[in-house]
């Protein structure tokens, strides 16, 4: 069985003031283990919403539907057994964190993960070396280390500064949410790159985006199509060159 | 929490004791019996073997403290205090410890395995019997001991510092005691400082001559004597004109003690171009779940800037005491001369605490700093009391506060309160005050990340206090940070 990331007919809904607001309407997807999945869609699709169920946002009420990842039920585990689990959200508006130093966020963050994986954790000394690798790897100067995480940070910045926590904490499954969004031109190769170099039979996945331009760059399995809290229609990377040029009209009415 | 059930038990051994406490002053005794009179104020002068002008000097502060009234001003709640129902000489009899720390209770040792405290120091917080004697250097800065008394006595007194409990700088060093005692708090300052002064047991005394630099920071010595100390402390620190001290109270470690009621005086006292840094970590038993059986903690701290240039600083880390009252406070006379205070006050369950400092700027060019960081969980309530006063010879004065409260859950309670009275032109106040929850954003982001949901709050906490934790001594900053993650545990979720 080639089951890694399996979602059937989930359901959730947000509490919005009191009502009950149903956004993802059962929705299924599959990502094979080493594949990397994009989704597109028109904003309030649902795109952000699933990203966050799949990592265990608390406010966000799953009531239907299954979620696997490596063959565990994904939605019984908390938010830190899932990064464990390998597991990895970078956010469309990554957090500030006042007063926390980037470098002893990344290096906890890295050890918590490892410990829980079994895995010998990383000294001060160690870290350090690895942060500054990939840091430079990302083209981001040493000071963001030193930084309190993501305060100040630009919006391209605080983009980076999520693809170094992917790259530290070595996911088996990266959920990027709009991860392109705010980036220049030589960036949004860079972080491609960084994405691409994870590229392997044990890595996957899925890549949130509204431009067919970075999936130029990260050359997707398949390209879903996300409306309505439900996917629509799925392809190959032809999908996304098809959205560039007429929009989500056609499937949209499709569809119906 | 660990020590909560150990001390709740004692508490209650205490006041289940039947016990027929004997009027006697025999060495065996431990306690004097209930009550605050004349007669006990002899009685404790006479066992610390006192001169005349000290009980002369006792007594006056209990003629006092007799005439006033406990403040009512602060934004706390409690069952009025009995003070005939407390024992004023109270050494409680030394109880059999435990033998090894397999006999302790082992959520009290959880604790300290927390806050990283080495084992050997864990013996002597826990108790065990012999733990003192058994230890090696690093550790043995037992109050008790005599060998490593003397270890220190000898480079502080290489340095000409002298440090030693007040009882003996009253005996030793009586001309000193006499000038400074009551100096920067007047004994009829307040009720509590007037009771203190009429009955204070321990404490510490420093002074620092001129010119020197203390060699040490009076501050190992001190994390284990805490465990030992009573409820009616008073230190007194003097530092020269050039001395620099620092000065570290207090423990991480949860500390109990039978006597509910704590009314500490600190005074400090820094000559031209002297500073002295005072450091707490105040982690006293807060109570039971229902915030029964507490400890109340009311605190008399000042220190007088009287050189020019002269700077004092308090940092506070309190997390600690069912109530917590206490205005660590700078008296800004010499021209040139810096105040500061940083503090960082959490309360969970339902501690309340009323805290904050006092600004009094007398001379020209004088500044001072205020950053309290107040953390509030539970069902607690906490308040920032903050006075800035610019005199009218305080000339260029310069006063920065910064306030700000961090709310976990929607059940507790922060108060910002600041008085500033300005009677100079020239004088300049700047003051900023934020209010902020620990946001589902920021514990989401942390736990994506692999953070426990306390990891996480332990971390937003943290870094909500920086600013204030980078001010004490590296290694105490160290533990003081992982107390605050076990001071707010279970407060989310
Ligand atoms: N906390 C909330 N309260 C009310 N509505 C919400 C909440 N969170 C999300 N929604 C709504 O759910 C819908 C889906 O939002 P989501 O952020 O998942 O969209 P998206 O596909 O990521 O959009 P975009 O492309 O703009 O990022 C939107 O209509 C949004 O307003
Ligand atoms: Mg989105």
């Amino acid at each position: 069985m080639n089951d890694f990331l399996k979602i059937e007919g989930l359901k959730a809904q947000i509490d919005a003031d009191g009502t009950p607001k149903e956004i993802l309407k059962g929705l299924d997807l599959n990502i094979p283990k080493g594949e990397v999945h994009a989704i597109m869609g028109p904003n309030g699709s649902g795109k952000s919403t699933l990203s966050y169920v799949l990592a265990g946002r608390e406010e966000y009420e799953v009531t239907g539907g299954t979620a696997s990842f490596k063959g565990q039920d994904l939605l019984e585990l908390e938010p830190e057994e899932r990064a464990a689990l390998g597991v990895f959200l970078a956010f469309q508006s990554p957090v500030e964190l006042p007063g926390v130093n980037n470098a002893n966020f990344l290096r906890t963050a890295v050890n918590a993960v490892r410990r829980a994986r079994g895995e010998e954790e990383l000294d001060a000394v160690a870290f350090l070396k690895l942060a500054r690798e990939e840091t430079a790897r990302l083209s981001m100067s040493g000071e963001m280390l030193k930084r309190a995480v993501n305060v100040g940070f630009s919006g391209g910045e605080k983009k980076r500064n999520e693809v170094l926590q992917m790259r530290l904490l070595q996911p088996s499954l990266a959920i990027l949410d709009e991860t392109d969004s705010g980036l220049d031109i030589d960036a949004l190769r860079i972080v491609a790159e960084g994405v691409n170099s994870l590229r392997g039979p044990d890595f996957s996945a899925l890549v949130i985006t509204h431009h067919q331009r970075l999936l130029e760059y990260i050359v997707p399995d398949r390209v879903h199509v996300m409306a309505h809290g439900r996917i629509i229609h799925s392809g190959g990377p032809e999908v996304a060159t098809q959205l560039e040029k007429q929009g989500y009209k056609q499937f949209l009415e499709a569809a119906q | 929490m660990p020590a909560v059930s150990e001390t709740r038990e004692a508490v209650e051994k205490l006041a289940r004791s039947k016990y027929e406490w004997g009027f006697e002053t025999d060495v065996e005794m431990d306690l004097a019996p209930k009550g605050l009179n004349e007669d006990i104020v002899r009685l404790i002068s006479a066992r610390k073997n006192e001169p005349q002008w000290m009980l002369e000097w006792r007594l006056k502060a209990f003629r006092q403290w007799q005439e006033m009234d406990e403040p009512q001003w602060a934004k706390i709640k409690h069952p009025p205090i009995d003070f005939q129902d407390a024992h004023y000489f109270a050494q409680p009899k030394k109880k059999p410890g435990p033998k090894s720390l397999d006999e302790v209770d082992p959520e009290l040792l959880k604790t300290y395995e927390k806050l990283g405290i080495p084992l050997h120091e864990q013996e002597m917080l826990a108790g065990v019997e012999g733990a003192g004697e058994r230890t090696p250097v690093a550790v043995d800065a037992v109050f008790d001991s005599v060998s490593v008394a003397t270890t220190f006595r000898k480079t502080l007194a290489e340095a000409g510092v002298i440090f030693c409990p007040i009882s003996e700088a009253i005996i030793e060093h009586p001309e000193l005691v006499k000038q400074y005692l009551g100096s920067v708090v007047p004994v009829g300052d307040n009720f509590f400082s007037a009771l203190n002064s009429a009955v204070f047991t321990d404490g510490s005394f420093v002074y620092v001559p001129k010119g020197v630099r203390c060699p040490m920071e009076l501050s190992t010595y001190f994390r284990i004597n805490a465990r030992n100390t009573g409820q009616f402390e008073r230190t007194l620190i003097i530092a020269e004109d050039q001395a620099t001290v620092s000065y570290l109270e207090g423990c991480t470690a949860p500390q109990r003690d039978e006597n509910q009621l704590h009314a500490a005086v600190v005074e400090l006292v820094a000559m031209e171009d002297a500073s002295i840094k005072y450091s707490t970590v105040q982690n006293w038993y807060p109570g039971d779940e229902n915030g029964k059986g507490g400890i109340y903690n009311f605190v008399t701290k000042r220190g007088i800037c009287k050189g020019d240039r002269a700077r004092i600083s308090w940092t506070q880390v309190e997390t600690g005491s069912a109530i917590t009252w206490k205005y660590p406070s700078c008296i800004l006379a010499g021209k040139g001369s810096v105040g500061e205070f940083y503090s960082v006050a959490v309360t969970n369950g339902h501690q309340q605490a009323d805290t904050g400092t006092k600004m009094i700027h007398l001379a020209p060019d004088t500044r001072s700093t205020i950053i309290a960081k107040t953390i509030s969980a539970g069902e607690s309530d906490s308040t920032y009391r903050g006075l800035v006063r610019m005199q009218p010879k305080a000339r260029n004065g310069r006063n920065f506060t910064q306030c700000d409260s961090l709310l976990i859950g929607d059940q507790c309670g922060a108060h910002t309160v600041p008085y500033i009275e300005s009677r100079n032109m020239s004088a300049r106040v700047e003051h900023e005050a934020t209010t902020s929850k620990i946001s589902e954003d920021q514990l989401f982001y942390c736990r994506s990340r692999g953070f426990s949901e306390e990891e996480a709050v332990g971390l937003i906490v943290n870094g909500f206090c920086r600013e204030v934790l980078k001010e004490l001594p590296m290694e105490f900053a160290v533990e003081a940070q992982k107390l605050l993650q076990i001071s707010l545990e279970g407060s989310v979720g």
